[in-house]
């Protein structure tokens, strides 16, 4: 009995924060009631292991079973029955102290489930973890024959692509030995990434990194691209390292660097393991829950899942496989199961192997497991986001090489779209195409990543054998059979798809699965609402696109012609015209220097007659030019005791008529001397990230607060001013800050002109025939 | 020939289609048999001198007043007053007769050694006009004269230095006007009458005054009980305004009216069609109209904005009358009704109407909807003396595109109107309680009324009230080919076509209904038996 012979006895799990783990947790302290458990959690970097036990594990929906089971009595039985281990089998010595270390090794059991999961882990990280771990582990419990019994949960994809039967054997023992050194490979690892750090900080790389920042977020400032360029040389490096990983193990014959590392960490396992009482268990694809704790528990949106909803979303037009090839999936339940069997019967002479697959024994071919599918989604479809179902494609089951060609190209060609689109200068919702199509291009470029990866498990030819995992099963009375069911033969994959795994991964998912169009507020009015919520603080608006429709060049244009003649209007036009690519160039590199080198035009102007002339500009270009929308909000906002605030970089003598809209202006100052404007800024001007600290200063000298406040901007140059606020709206975002407020799911508003504002081809003033007006 | 009366034509089998006004823009409609069309009087023939005509009224006064040249002497205050750009419609060819009468009393006021004289544009609370558009009113040589010293102004209704509290009416009406017109020892106001609603005493009493004066009689209910504003003896608006006038004289506040009428001649000669009965078209009416129309098809929406708003009508002077401001009105009244009366035997189940693309309020911009609604229900419902032409409980149809479009710099109060009042409601009683002293009052319009070439926050309010008794009055709205959303918005139901919505007028009126056409403009007032 299963019960009985792990009742009163100690189990560790590792990796009990995982999905194999979660189960293994749960389904020891519901069916074993006299066990304890002691979990080994990394401590995160927010939270301790304890915290970590209660949030990531307990509080899971697995074990909601056992909650209601126990009613009041949960916390205290779990509190009793669950010890915390901090440590870490990626570090040396698994970061034990020395409770952490007395504690495991006097465990009777320990379950080693911790492994880097993710088939496009960074090559070091999964060579730390799942080449390195299990040997740590070993070497912690001590390598006597009288140390716990270590069941090591593996993988059956150790076998690598290869065809035929695949032995439950150690890998030493079968036709799969490799003769791959793991003492080289880790420190080919290790030094990989040193290299690909190394070369990362090459000035042409880094320069390359400062160019792409820029080029994502325009002229955000020092700060943001500093940020931003440091953070695409990670990402570069870790680019580096997945793809050596997956090159690196499909050149010594596994699809990637999952299994590689896994195999090779058996390897490690066997030398350094002493006499270490050892089990290795090997699963196959581990997918849903059958029936325990509940048919279609699942943690996690793992390996099957993104390939399914993304096929059910219609993304995903063809995935590469052999039809007849068989997918090997097991639900999880069956696996618990499996190894607390392995763990009741204990530890044999020799290490010994079970591999936990329905290959064999009940086969899911790739075809069959495809028109599943495509039937259950064909009667429950998803539905689009106006309402509409969705139709699953027709899969044909090409090449691989195919599909991943016709991706590729895909691919390239939105690139291609995306960068015409975001060179155009474009805003609101032709800004949306663009970043629409980087959607698209995504969305291609994961489908292209889930065939690089997942292909080779739907084209898997080794079949895993189970001989000895069914002997285990014979060797079980009725009971346990009844309560730990690991007979691959009970699974019927028409059930087990239709009423147990598809249902439950769309439920993950988080997908539309009703039909018709969305009831109750829009994503808009929610973004509207929590904006204008009453406890705002503040409201700070950018001026240029944000509520007019104008710029500093027009405004001078308007002033600057107020007074000239025919011809000289002509020869004005030209002289500005000459100047606009110049001037374009620097607006793009800095705000403050383009505003700098403009406002030099207003040189020995009379301040009084612009100034004049500038309240009669408020009407024919301001105001002409403005968007409604945004006075209104303006307003708005005022009516609900949110302090207003216009940051711009305009000059003072232009926003001057708009005073009373705002509780505060600030903008550019100019010079004057003897009634002559002189063309130099008093301050520097409110640009870029001066524009997050003017903000930072105002709140804080009026006792307002940042995270309760709205800002409102046009462009990715305003990112510091909008990152600087709880709640930033981009209004009529250029391609750039569309893409940016769609990935963080910032609120957009498209404020338009007036449909009945005058127009005018120039924005010259009109012309002063007969007399100066006072 | 004498110029003909106007006509209430019955449709047959052998009329052609009626021209229906539908913005920038009209069209060919046949009516159904039965139908009747009322057209407006011929224009009438100018008076051939109309300097002449000004002197002689200015040295001949009406009622209790001394000749203008009596009133002057050296050393006084002297104000003269002039109405805005809402009048005349189209805004009519220069000289403007504003611009002819103001230079006859600015030669009498220099003659008499008078040499305090500054102009004031009367807004009331209309937007301040810009150069060109004053320059067209008084001429070059007064803006010349006047403006570069400040001499030229515009009332400022919100300027807290500008206005003079006068006091409260017997009907408890605060009486506020213009600090430089009351403060002055003679005030001269230079009228165009464009109907019955314009001068006497609501020249001075309205377009001099401010927003707690106006609202005593700029409101629903004063709008519900004048049936219509268009006929001064049975109009609540006018009793109010005579009561202000009378308490403005009885301040010693002197002022001296001048009214001019104009004829009906409203289009220019390429137009000549649209004033011309469309069984009478001339072969060159018809290619004119031809020649019109193909072209307007062909035109971006805009640039057919602007060919009409640059349309200035050949109106001529029909007569000049000045003094005293009672007499002087009713003498102005006698001649507007002789241009524009028509005699119509009784109420109709359905009006129809074309409305024009302009109305007072949007002079140089887009007639937004409220300012559609304004037109229609306000001014054009109005023209009637006796009964309304549709019957209580009728349909009135309109025909105009209705844009959702707005000028943000006329009407930005319209907008926020048009956006955050009408989605909640639109029986004006509502959104007088509800909503007009916020917008009458917010900073953020007094500063665009104020700086800018706004309205006044609180004028679509006013508009909507304009309408008020039309609302009370009929049993449903139809809005011809106009934004459907707009159109929604302002509580009408859209059409199509004209045939859709005279079935849709019949769910309310019941079937075979009686149907009348206004065939305005040129405006007409009509007196219904």
């Amino acid at each position: 009995m299963i019960g009985e012979a792990l009742a009163g006895k100690r189990i560790a799990v590792t990796g009990a924060t995982g999905f194999l783990g979660t189960a293994l947790v749960e389904r020891l302290l519901r069916s074993v009631p006299d066990c304890e458990v002691a979990v080994l959690v990394r401590p995160g970097r927010r939270a301790t292991a304890a915290r970590r036990l209660q949030r990531e594990i307990l509080r899971n929906d697995c074990f909601d079973r056992l909650r209601a089971e126990l009613g009041d009595r949960f916390d205290a039985e779990t509190s009793r029955r669950v010890q915390v281990i901090e440590g870490d089998v990626g570090q040396e010595g698994v970061g034990l102290d020395d409770d952490g270390a007395a504690l495991l090794t006097g465990c009777d059991v320990v379950i080693h489930s911790a492994a880097t999961v993710s088939f496009d882990a960074p090559l070091d990280t999964a060579v730390e973890v799942n080449m390195l771990g299990p040997s740590r582990l070993a070497e912690a419990l001590g390598t006597t024959p009288s140390s716990p019994h270590l069941i090591a949960v593996s993988t059956a994809y150790v076998a690598g692509s290869r065809r035929g039967d695949a032995p439950e054997a150690l890998l030493t023992d079968t036709p799969f030995a490799t003769h791959a050194d793991w003492r080289a490979e880790v420190a080919a690892a290790r030094r990989a990434r040193s290299d690909a750090d190394a070369d990362s900080r090459r000035p042409e790389r880094l320069a390359r990194f400062t160019r792409d920042a820029r080029a994502e977020l325009g002229a955000a400032g020092a700060p943001l691209l500093a940020e931003r360029a440091e953070r695409l040389r990670d990402e570069w490096v870790k680019e580096r390292l997945v793809s050596l990983g997956r090159t690196r193990a499909q050149s010594l014959g596994w699809p990637d660097a999952y299994a590689y590392t896994k195999a090779l960490g058996e390897r490690a396992l066997l030398e350094n393991r002493g006499d270490l009482p050892l089990t290795i268990v090997r699963p196959s694809i581990i997918e849903s829950a059958l029936a325990e704790p509940r048919p279609g528990w699942i943690r996690g949106f793992r390996m099957a899942e993104p390939v399914i909803i993304s096929y059910a979303r219609g993304l995903l037009g063809q995935f590469p496989g052999v039809p007849e090839g068989v997918v090997d999936v097991i639900p999880v339940d069956l696996v618990v199961a499996a190894i607390l069997a392995v763990a009741a019967e204990g530890p044999a002479e020799q290490p010994a192997v079970y591999q936990v697959a329905s290959g064999t024994r009940q086969p899911l071919r790739y075809d069959n497991l495809v028109s599943l599918a495509e039937s259950w989604f064909t009667e429950h479809p998803l539905y689009d986001s106006r309402g509409q179902p969705i139709v699953v494609p027709e899969w044909s089951f090409p090449g691989r090489g195919k599909v991943q060609r016709q991706l590729t190209r895909a691919g390239k060609g939105l690139q291609a779209a995306e960068r015409l689109m975001g060179a155009l200068p474009l805003r609101g919702r032709r800004a949306e195409v663009s970043s629409r199509l980087e959607e698209r291009r995504q969305q291609a470029e994961r489908a292209l990543s889930y065939v690089e990866l997942y292909g080779s498990y739907a084209e898997t030819e080794a079949r895993f054998q189970v001989d000895r995992l069914l002997s285990l099963w014979e060797r079980l009375d009725d009971d346990d059979r009844q309560t730990f069911c690991f007979d691959p033969a009970v699974i019927d994959w028409a059930h087990y798809l239709h009423d147990v795994h598809l249902p439950s991964v769309v439920t993950q998912a988080r997908v539309r699965t009703t039909p018709g169009g969305r009831t109750g507020p829009t994503r808009a009015e929610r973004g509207r609402r929590a904006v204008l919520a009453p406890e705002r603080h503040l409201a700070a608006f950018d001026l240029e696109n944000t509520l007019i429709a104008s710029n500093v060049v027009e405004s001078y244009a308007w002033l600057a012609t107020r007074r000239l003649s025919e011809g000289d209007r002509l020869r004005f036009t030209l002289r500005t015209l000459r100047e606009v690519p110049g001037m374009l160039a620097l607006d793009r590199r800095d705000r403050g220097d383009f505003l700098r080198a403009f406002y030099r035009h207003y040189d020995e102007a009379p301040a009084e007659q612009v100034r004049a002339d500038a309240w009669e500009m408020f009407s024919a270009l301001i105001l002409a030019k403005s968007f409604p929308d945004g006075i209104r909000r303006v307003r708005d906002h005022r009516s609900r005791g949110h302090r207003t605030l216009l940051i711009t970089g305009a000059i003072d003598l232009v926003v001057e008529p708009l005073r009373p809209l705002f509780d505060d202006i600030v903008c550019a100052r100019l010079a004057e001397r003897d009634g002559r404007i002189l063309g130099e800024l008093v301050d520097p001007p409110p640009t870029g990230e001066a524009r997050a600290m003017v903000m930072a200063a105002y709140a804080e000298a009026e006792g307002l607060a940042l995270e309760e406040s709205v800002a409102y901007a046009d462009s990715s140059s305003d990112l510091p001013m909008l990152e600087a606020v709880g709640h930033p709206v981009a209004v009529n975002p250029e391609a750039k800050l569309a893409t940016i407020a769609r990935k963080r799911g910032w609120h957009v508003e498209n404020w338009t002109r007036a449909a009945g504002a005058p127009r005018h081809l120039l924005p010259f003033a009109p012309r002063l025939t007969r007399s100066d007006v006072s | 020939m004498s110029p003909r009366p106007g006509f209430v034509l019955e449709v047959d089998r052998s009329t052609p289609a009626t021209l229906i006004w539908h913005g920038e823009g009209f069209r060919l409609e046949r009516l159904p048999v039965g139908s009747r069309v009322v057209y407006p009087p011929e224009a009438l023939s100018p008076l051939e001198d109309p300097d002449a005509a000004i002197r002689h009224a200015l040295l001949h006064p009406l009622g209790d007043s001394e000749p203008l040249p009596a009133l002057l002497r050296p050393g006084m205050r002297l104000t003269i007053a002039f109405d805005d750009i809402s009048l005349p419609l189209p805004p009519m060819r220069s000289p403007d007769v504003r611009q002819r009468v103001i230079e006859a009393v600015l030669d009498m006021a220099a003659t008499a050694g008078v040499d305090d004289v500054v102009l004031v544009a009367a807004l009331a609370l209309h937007r301040r006009m810009t150069e060109d558009e004053l320059r067209h009113i008084v001429g070059d040589r007064v803006y010349d004269a006047f403006a570069p010293h400040g001499l030229l102004t515009q009332h400022d209704a919100e300027d807290p230095d500008g206005m003079l509290h006068l006091g409260l009416t017997d009907a408890g009406e605060d009486v506020e006007i213009n600090r430089r017109a009351a403060t002055s020892d003679l005030v001269v106001y230079v009228n165009i009458d464009l109907v019955p609603m314009d001068g006497g005493h609501k020249s001075v009493a309205t377009g001099l005054a401010s927003y707690r004066s106006l609202r005593h009689h700029h409101n629903v209910r004063t709008m519900q009980h004048s049936r219509s504003f268009m006929d001064q003896h049975r109009s609540e608006l006018h009793s109010s305004n005579w009561r202000m006038g009378r308490h403005i004289a009885a301040s010693g506040v002197k002022v001296f009216q001048i009214e001019t009428t104009l004829n009906n001649d409203t289009f220019p000669d390429q137009f000549r069609f649209l004033q011309r009965r469309e069984w009478e078209w001339s072969v060159r009416d018809r290619a004119g109209f031809l020649a019109v129309s193909k072209s307007l098809e062909r035109t971006p929406e805009r640039l057919a904005r602007s060919i009409f708003q640059s349309i200035r009508a050949p109106h001529a002077v029909t007569s000049v009358q000045a003094g005293e401001v009672e007499a002087v009105h009713t003498r102005a009244a006698e001649h507007l009704h002789t241009q524009q009366s028509v005699e119509v035997a009784g109420q109709t189940d359905v009006l129809t109407m074309g409305l024009p693309y302009l109305c007072p309020y949007n002079v140089n911009s887009v007639m937004n909807p409220v300012l559609v609604m304004c037109l229609g229900l306000g001014y054009l419902f109005n023209m009637y003396r006796g009964k309304p032409l549709v019957r209580p409980g009728g349909a009135l149809i309109m025909s105009h595109p209705t844009p959702w479009a707005f000028d943000p710099v006329h009407h930005p109060s319209y907008i926020d109107f048009f956006e955050q009042v009408l989605p909640e409601t639109t029986d004006p009683l509502e959104i007088e309680a509800k909503y007009e002293e916020a917008f009458a009052t917010d900073p953020w319009y007094v500063h665009l009324y104020r700086t800018g070439h706004a309205y006044h926050g609180v004028h679509p309010f006013y508009m909507w009230y304009w309408g008020a008794h039309a609302l009370q009055h009929l049993g449903a709205v139809i809005v011809v080919g106009g934004d459907r959303r707009a159109v929604r918005r302002l509580g009408f139901k859209p059409a199509s076509g004209l045939g859709d919505a005279l079935e849709m007028a019949e769910d309310v009126v019941g079937a075979d209904p009686s149907i009348t056409h206004l065939h305005a403009p040129p405006l007409l007032m009509a007196n219904v038996s």
